[in-house]
């Protein structure tokens, strides 16, 4: 089974080689082009240079890049989206699988209004998501002060410095659940059913089945969806950026590297700096879902 | 279900497991309860957002937050006032993600299917190097290249136009994956050859024989595209100064951001309502649209 950056699919018989491919290939390479390799090419190119109040834009090697290695604010946000993809990248692939068995298991009420429901919010888009649970989390008209008010009890805010991290987790937990219980649900439709058969003529119950025959037939998308978690996690902005109207205390300007190359370029110009920051964040990123997929993938 | 006609995806289209699941097996009362934990889960802020967008400003800060507040109904007053607030900007919010989405997911969807074609029925010079270089862009997370575009565009004039959202919006490696994929189960390369023998151009044949075979494929990148562009804040919001040209993400953040500014009014009953606005035009899309979106997910992510 192949995941998206595998190997490419299996082919038919080929036309003969030729340039001719290039008029369908081309116009996507030529935006290709501008789009992703012209901006990593300008942030490498940006990020050996560093202005200086004396002397102007000068070559500086790999000054921008030491500095970033010894940058304390940098880390501290590839600490953050570190743990934040630790903790909250299992906990939603878990439920969603949850969720997914349960839809494929064939012994719920309502199954599709289960499978419609819980794949809604995905459909909200994470600026709104955000700003609805910052609403919900807030303790003016927020839902957790009026619960404080009504019952006389005192919730904590979950838009403290400590929690801060766990509440943007719940609303990336939200919004994705459904769209990865698709995904797994999808890939349980096409196994088999023979082998179902056969199973339970063998004697193996439910949770035998799915620790046979289900997990290793979705492994696949599994390995899929724990890469796109994974990128998803490395680039956290939208969240932290929408609720920082409500925490301007709890989230730093420097609270995940995304939102530290944002401040640096925006509000610190230091551009070349920031090219920096990129250029370590993209190197990262795709050094971890290099490594999930290799091993996802190690014996397939 | 496999969407797709290819001989080799044939044994894989076998009867939905649930079928005969449901006939052989009975109901659980136990899985559906814990089933249900989710589904309020999912659907909780989604009530919430509903229930306060029948509240004015006040009312959102005198009652509680999952019930009405008792004796004023202001959901239609809060529509009308979305849309009249700042001399009608929402609308304008509304026109341009449209705009975003029909040239930026349209096009992107259309250099995948051009690309995804290419790659999976022509064998041509360099088609190596362009696997190499699409793969190893993939794990590159957009909003790293985000900010170094922005620089670049800045530099040729784009930041503040359309184009600075409309340009990056047009490559989706995930879209050219599913269209490569699709193309190469779903048309059969003699039948190409057919074409070809008739005289038939390339993108006559592309056009005429092949696009229909891809439809469920097309439909599928679409609605990813679609979602990516609509969702799409970081980049809109570092291009674009002029609040004319926001789309309704940025803009629905300004007004919620304005509140904190000295002198700034609160609307946060508008951004309640906006956000509505734009969640069930999205909702009616997807569900209307349901049927492609789940087909496509099970040929795009589970195929061997």
């Amino acid at each position: 089974m192949a995941v998206p950056l595998a190997a490419p699919p299996p082919q038919t018989r080929r036309v003969r080689r030729s340039y001719r491919g290039w008029q369908f290939v081309g116009p996507f390479m030529v935006v290709f082009t501008l789009v992703f390799l012209a901006p990593i090419a300008y942030a490498i190119y940006l990020s050996l240079y560093r202005n200086r109040l004396i002397g102007g834009n000068a070559f500086v090697g790999l000054d921008n890049y030491t500095q970033a290695l010894q940058d304390a604010q940098f880390w501290s946000g590839v600490g953050r989206v570190g743990l934040f993809l630790i903790v909250q990248v299992p906990v939603m692939l878990f439920l969603a699988l949850l969720v997914a068995l349960a839809l494929d298991s064939g012994r719920l009420y309502g199954k599709s209004f289960f499978r419609v429901s819980i794949f809604l919010p995905y459909a909200v888009p994470a600026v709104v998501a955000a700003l609805m649970w910052g609403f919900i989390y807030g303790s003016q008209f927020g839902l957790i002060g009026n619960l404080n008010d009504a019952l006389g009890i005192s919730l904590p805010d979950p838009l403290k410095p400590s929690l801060i991290l766990a509440s943007i987790g719940n609303i990336t937990t939200w919004t994705f659940i459904g769209y990865n219980m698709l995904i797994f649900y999808s890939a349980l439709q096409v196994v088999p059913k023979s082998l179902y058969e056969s199973a339970e003529i063998d004697g193996a119950g439910q949770f035998r089945v799915i620790r046979s025959i289900k997990l290793p037939a979705i492994r696949g998308a599994l390995v899929i969806a724990t890469i796109f978690s994974i990128i998803g996690s490395f680039q956290l902005f939208n969240e932290p950026a929408i609720l920082r109207n409500l925490a301007p205390n709890a989230i730093t300007t420097y609270f995940t590297p995304n939102f530290y190359a944002y401040s640096l370029t925006f509000s610190g110009q230091q551009i070349n700096y920031s090219a920096a920051i990129a250029v370590v964040m993209a190197v990262i990123t795709m050094i971890v879902a290099y490594v999930v997929q290799l091993r996802g993938t190690k014996d397939l | 279900m496999t969407t797709t006609s290819a001989p080799k995806a044939a044994p894989r289209t076998a009867k939905p497991v649930t079928l005969s699941s449901k006939k052989r097996r009975k109901g659980s009362v136990l899985l559906t309860v814990l089933t249900s934990l989710m589904a309020v889960y999912a659907l909780f802020p989604l009530a919430w957002l509903l229930i306060n967008s029948t509240k004015t400003q006040e009312g959102l800060f005198s009652s509680f937050g999952l019930w009405f507040d008792d004796g004023k109904f202001a959901l239609f007053s809060n529509i009308a006032d979305t849309f009249t607030y700042n001399d009608g900007i929402y609308t304008r919010w509304l026109l341009n993600t449209l705009l975003y989405v029909v040239l930026g997911a349209g096009g992107a969807t259309l250099l995948a299917l051009l690309g995804g074609y290419g790659l999976a029925k022509f064998d041509f010079v360099g088609k190596k190097a362009v696997f190499a270089i699409v793969i190893g862009a993939v794990a590159v997370p957009p909003t790293a290249l985000a900010v170094p575009t922005f620089l670049m565009f800045s530099k040729m004039g784009l930041t503040n136009t359309p184009w600075a959202v409309i340009i990056p919006s047009l490559i989706s490696p995930f879209g050219l994956y599913l269209m490569w994929t699709f193309a190469a189960q779903a048309i059969p390369t003699e039948m190409l050859e057919a074409a070809r023998v008739d005289g038939a151009g390339e993108f006559r044949t592309l056009f005429k024989i092949s696009v229909p075979l891809l439809m469920p494929g097309l439909i599928t990148t679409l609605l990813f595209t679609m979602v990516a562009t609509i969702n799409n804040y970081f980049l809109p919001l570092i291009m674009l100064k002029n609040p004319d040209w926001y789309p309704l993400t940025v803009g629905l953040n300004s007004w919620n951001a304005q509140a904190a500014t000295a002198g700034g009014e609160a609307v946060f009953n508008l951004v309640i309502t906006g956000s509505l606005i734009t969640v069930v035009l999205l909702l009616a899309a997807f569900l209307s649209l349901q049927r492609f979106w789940q087909s496509g997910l099970a040929a795009g992510s589970v195929k061997e």
